[in-house]
């Protein structure tokens, strides 16, 4: 029973729904690629979107991120919870080529039918958010999963798309990364509700602890929320439970964030700026598509490009001329 | 405005220690565009092919030096036909003697990689045979 090719989008979603897991693996493909029926199948999965935690984890390669989640999905699964992780991973800008090596880390709980682990080359988007990873999440939701975490590769200073999609956001830091000076630096450490030190177990790790939480002090009224954001250090790596520690506390701090979120008003707001947040990727994606098709074939980005470059014409007036052709009404 | 790309699993299999060859040609389809995972060593046949359902890959790889390619090969194409995965290439790569191909490929296996084989040779090979999906 390969995945057939002719199945109507409405098939295709009843499919997900039902649970079938070769589906929803087919339909993320589907999302990467950005394939044609793509938008209409997000139309019908999108009511059934919106119950899932979903909870955003970056920090800069080698920190740990992989090998926290692997803890983090036997963590939740003890308490009974379904879980999705989309990992994504660097695409080089030139071959478009990526080597995902996120799954081995988590490829332990692959048999289990609670998980569902997904490696996502960022092809292009690095840091930042693409209109196919929003989509990737919806899909994750789409499959009934209590929990999805969301892995993406941050320096930790301004990869701040991922938060607007999810509800609970994790930086990821770990002792000799820097000086106090770098942690105020604006950007991620303000978002972040929740502050991972891992590799707790350093040297260093303790004065790295209360430099950390006095930054915190000095910054925590700028935070938009009245969530006071916490630091929870944790040692991630080691092949049995006793060698790890903070993962317990990591998890219950998650949820007591889930728990502030959806008591009040404070998940009104964040559905808001996530709404917000997808109707600017949907927007930006469809116009470049509408201008795209419109300049396809006709050499006129080349001349565009040479007009530019010999000192004729100049970047803004083109894209201001190609807007009004393409984009009417304005 | 589609931009597909392939997908490859590339893994070790069982009690085989030894994964250079598995990272090098890992490496090498990512040069050439592929969105490679490899899973590391000590996988188990289950473990690979569920990789491979949840990720929609589109080659399965598994790179043999242990001797027992001629075991596990049945078992990964069994495991690939419960999950229905007959539009995944299957291709295998490792050091076997070349007498063991045919029933390899008897098994199941759509193209075997013995060391030597030019890196051009199999990306092409990738290239012209992996499936068109959706």
């Amino acid at each position: 029973m390969a995945v057939q090719k002719k199945l109507s989008p409405e098939d295709m979603v009843a499919r997900l729904l039902a649970g079938d897991l070769r589906m929803a693996a087919r339909l993320i493909t589907m999302a990467e690629n950005r394939s044609e029926k793509i938008g209409e199948i997000m139309k019908l999965i999108y009511p059934y979107t919106g119950k899932s935690m979903i909870i955003g984890l970056t920090g800069a390669g080698g920190s740990g991120k992989s090998t926290l989640i692997n803890w983090l999905i036997d963590e939740f699964r003890s308490r009974e919870k379904t879980v999705g992780v989309l990992a994504v991973d660097p695409s080089s800008p030139f071959t478009g080529g990526a080597l995902l090596g996120d799954r081995i880390r988590f490829q332990k709980h692959s048999l289990d039918d609670g998980v569902f682990l997904r490696s996502m080359g960022s092809r292009g988007y690095l840091g930042g958010l693409s209109r196919a990873t929003s989509d990737v999440i919806r899909i994750m939701e789409g499959m009934g999963l209590d929990v999805i975490l969301v892995e993406t590769l941050g320096a930790g200073q301004d990869e701040v798309d991922i938060f607007h999609v999810a509800q609970t956001c994790i930086l990821l830091l770990t002792p000799g990364m820097g000086d106090d000076i770098q942690a105020m630096k604006a950007g991620i450490m303000e978002i972040a509700h929740l502050i991972v030190l891992n590799k707790a177990d350093l040297d260093n790790a303790e004065s790295c602890l209360r430099n950390l939480e006095a930054t915190l002090h000095l910054s925590s009224n700028e935070c938009q929320e009245d969530w006071a954001p916490r630091i929870i250090p944790t040692v991630a790596a080691g092949e049995r439970k006793g060698e790890i520690k903070g993962i317990k506390e990591l998890v219950e701090a998650i949820l007591e964030h889930q728990a502030y979120l959806r008591d009040g008003q404070n998940i009104e707001t964040f559905q808001a700026k996530r709404i917000e947040q997808e109707l600017g990727l949907i927007f930006k994606d469809e116009v470049e598509k509408i201008v795209f098709a419109g300049l396809k074939g006709t050499g006129r980005k080349h001349s565009y490009i040479e007009a530019i470059r010999t000192g004729k014409n100049d970047p803004y007036s083109v894209v201001e001329e190609v807007l009004k052709e393409f984009i009417r009404g304005n | 405005m589609s931009d597909k790309k392939i997908k490859v699993i590339i893994s070790k299999i069982g009690l085989d220690g030894h994964d250079r060859g598995a990272k090098v040609v890992a490496n090498l389809l990512r040069k050439a565009g592929m969105e490679v995972i490899y899973l590391g060593m000590f996988q188990t046949v289950e473990g690979i092919v569920k990789a491979v359902v949840d990720e929609d890959a589109d080659v399965i790889g598994i790179s043999y030096l242990s001797g027992e390619h001629l075991m596990f090969t049945p078992l990964v194409k069994a495991e690939m036909e419960k999950w229905g995965l007959d539009d995944v290439l299957f291709v295998v790569g490792g050091s076997f003697p070349p007498e063991d191909i045919p029933p390899m490929i008897e098994m199941g296996v759509d193209k075997v990689f013995r060391g030597g084989t030019l890196t051009d040779d199999m990306v092409a090979y990738i290239k012209a045979n992996v499936r068109q999906k959706e």
